[in-house]
């Protein structure tokens, strides 16, 4: 029997030929690289979360540290933020909504990368998502997490946050239904608890196996309660796996209304800009891109130090570069789209608009973003580039970049130029990189303690996914009644 | 029937997908009732191999994300044209176009709450003991092994007939639970 440990691989940068287990049922090389059997796929992920807390890695403290500080400062910043008011931001006339509302639209966007991969690639029967899907739902929720830190802050009085929700009140007073605000409040507070459903529901079995494997008494009660008793029971499956299938059904059309409504917040008002149909499915595409990009940062660092090169593999770097490709290109084609219809519209105010915005004050905004976001992904069309960890790590690094100033251009430059030449401004942030910094620390601890402690790869889909899951796989079929043990322990 | 008053049921133990998918079939040609298989990863097609009934989880889902979806519509058109109607933006006071993002989001809320809490109350859980886990073999049912349990209160249960049968149909372990 081959542990993980025993067999030596090559590199992976350049395998897409290197097939280990040939798939029967799909005709397509093997998701899991290496001749792994169940045990090896559990051992694997679960090493990472049973080093004892004294023998944690000291990169991870140290990242956790680092995270930690800037959650707290971020904390710290909260408190001034509430004793001083909105005043500590640059936001004024005509630049009402700044950097509260870049970081949040930035944030609720890295989250559809998540989702689409735990839903729309299931619903597809995208077989490799189930080596990436469970952190990228972590991503998702601490994005949604940060994402709510931005929107629930910059509402000025943060106490009166409960108007937001349609709570019986003394004055008989409800939320206007009709506001792309209050439309917002509904999106993003379903996508969130929807997200972290889905993610549980997923995490449930995968609990039982670290209950299961547990030595110490804390890990006991602690995987114990959060597994809910779970036996892996076939009658369970059952109904577990339709659940699954109506939340993915449920989340797949619903990421799509996530980020369509937080651009009506923009496209349903007049301004010059803002006022454009392309909105939603601009800003969906934008989302899904900058979403993957999140991924990728944090997934190829994750696989390297967590020793899952065999899980998450080349093939899943190419596959996630292969949609920032043609989605950075939707988005290159948004950007395009809006400057025809600004020229043909024949409309003063929105031709202004998009030149100022490429040649205005903020000129260098725009270029950054076009640089990261329309340039940028063109170079995954050389497949050296694409299946390469460290181009992949860095072209997502400006990804990331390019997306917050996508937002940034959208809000800000809109903004900045009112209809009266004496209503001109030039925003100038103030205090706001800690306000951004901070929401980096909320979201890097959350998603330190998440690898830390819970499962990061799906353990149970994983295995669902290899050859020998199948129980008319040709290992067995072949094989005569003595060596069925053997074929499925050995994999192939 | 059993003799020992203390008997739970059975358990066996077996080694890969396809043995037990062969073995469930067995134990449902035998005609057992009360038994089940329990498995690391949902087995492609085991719950054919059982004999297991179909989930009744969509209907309930459907119920319930119907019945939400019908109330928030109702609600936001009373809570905006009734309740305290104001026109806003020049629109009409049931305005159903601006109603339809809520409206949706909640079908979708209703819905997801219903699929997430249906799942384990139809499966019975949080339930903290099974008397299968009593067994030692029974901790890798979530690692790599796969189990059969066959239940003392099936009326065909008969302790050493289930045994020969688990065990014929290749089991590597066959063990007696305690409840």
């Amino acid at each position: 029997m081959a542990t993980a440990s025993a067999v030596t691989l090559p590199d992976d940068i350049h395998t897409r030929g290197d097939v280990v287990l040939p798939d029967v049922t799909e005709g397509r090389e093997a998701l899991v690289r290496g001749p792994h059997d169940f045990h090896a796929v559990t051992e694997m992920v679960c090493k990472v979360n049973e080093a004892p807390i004294k023998a944690t890695p000291k990169p991870f403290l140290f990242g956790l540290s680092l995270a930690g500080a800037t959650l707290a400062m971020f904390g710290g910043y909260i408190g001034y933020l509430l004793w001083e008011g909105p005043g500590i931001w640059g936001n004024n006339n005509p630049v009402g909504w700044a950097w509260d509302i870049v970081n949040f639209v930035f944030w609720v966007g890295i989250g559809h990368a998540g989702t689409l991969i735990s839903a729309i690639l299931y619903l597809f029967r995208q077989k490799w998502r189930t080596s990436i899907n469970r952190y990228a739902e972590a991503m998702t929720i601490f994005a949604v997490i940060a994402a709510s830190s931005c929107v629930a802050l910059h509402t000025g009085r943060v106490w009166m946050d409960y108007y937001l929700f349609p709570i019986p009140n003394q004055m008989g007073l409800w939320p206007n239904f009709r506001s792309p605000l209050e439309w917002d409040v509904f999106a993003v507070n379903t996508y969130f608890l929807v997200s972290l459903l889905f993610w549980f529901t997923g995490l449930v079995p995968d609990f039982a196996t670290l209950r299961d494997r547990a030595t110490v008494r804390w890990r006991q009660v602690f995987y114990g309660a959060l597994s809910l008793g779970w036996r892996g029971s076939m009658r369970h499956w059952v109904t577990y796996e339709k659940a699954y299938q109506i939340l993915a059904a449920f989340s797949a059309p619903l990421v799509l209304s996530v980020h369509t409504i937080v651009s009506f917040d923009f496209a349903v008002s007049q301004l010059p800009g803002w006022h454009t149909t392309i909105f939603p499915p601009y800003f969906v595409a934008g989302a899904v891109f900058s979403g993957f990009a999140m991924v990728q940062t944090l997934m190829i660092p994750a696989r390297h130090w967590l020793g899952l090169k065999d899980l998450v593999t080349a093939k899943h770097i190419e596959n996630i570069n292969k949609i920032i490709l043609v989605t950075g290109s939707l988005v290159g084609y948004a950007y395009a789209m809006e400057f025809f219809v600004a020229a043909y519209s024949g409309n003063d105010y929105e031709g202004f608009t998009f030149l100022n915005r490429m040649g205005g004050p903020y000129w260098w905004a725009y270029w950054t973003m076009i640089s990261c976001n329309v340039l940028t992904p063109q170079l995954f069309w050389f497949r050296k580039i694409r299946t390469s960890a460290a181009w992949s790590f860095g072209l997502a690094f400006f990804v990331n970049i390019g997306m917050w100033f996508e937002r940034f251009v959208i809000t800000v430059t809109s903004l900045h130029r009112d209809a009266l030449v004496s209503s001109w401004d030039y925003f100038v942030p103030v205090t706001e990189v800690f306000y951004l910094l901070g929401t980096f620390g909320l979201f890097f601890t959350l998603f330190l303690l998440f690898i830390r402690f819970f499962p990061v790869i799906a353990i149970s889909e994983v295995k669902s996914v290899m050859p020998q899951a199948n129980p008319h796989w040709e290992g067995y079929e072949h094989g005569a009644e003595g060596h069925g043990a053997a074929a499925a322990s050995g994999g192939h | 029937m059993s003799t020992k008053s203390n008997l739970w049921g059975v358990l066996a133990q077996y080694e890969n997908p396809h043995a037990i998918y062969k073995a469930c079939e067995q134990v449902r040609d035998a005609g057992y009732e009360q038994w089940d298989a329990c498995v690391p990863f949902p087995v492609h097609g085991l719950d054919k191999a059982m004999g297991a009934k179909p989930s009744r989880l969509p209907w309930i889902v459907l119920t319930v994300g119907l019945a939400g979806s019908t109330f928030m519509l109702f609600f936001e058109s009373w809570a905006m044209g009734s309740a305290y109607p104001m026109i806003v933006g020049g629109k009409p006071l049931f305005s159903v176009p601006a109603f339809v993002p809520v409206w949706y989001e909640f079908t979708v809320l209703s819905s997801c709450v219903t699929a997430f809490l249906g799942n384990w109350i139809l499966n019975g859980l949080p339930r903290p003991h099974h008397p299968a886990f009593g067994s030692k073999a029974f901790e890798r049912v979530t690692d790599d092994k796969f189990f059969i349990m066959v239940e003392a209160t099936d009326p065909k249960f008969d302790l050493e007939k289930t045994k020969a049968l688990l065990q014929g149909a290749g089991a590597t372990l066959v063990e007696e639970l305690e409840p």
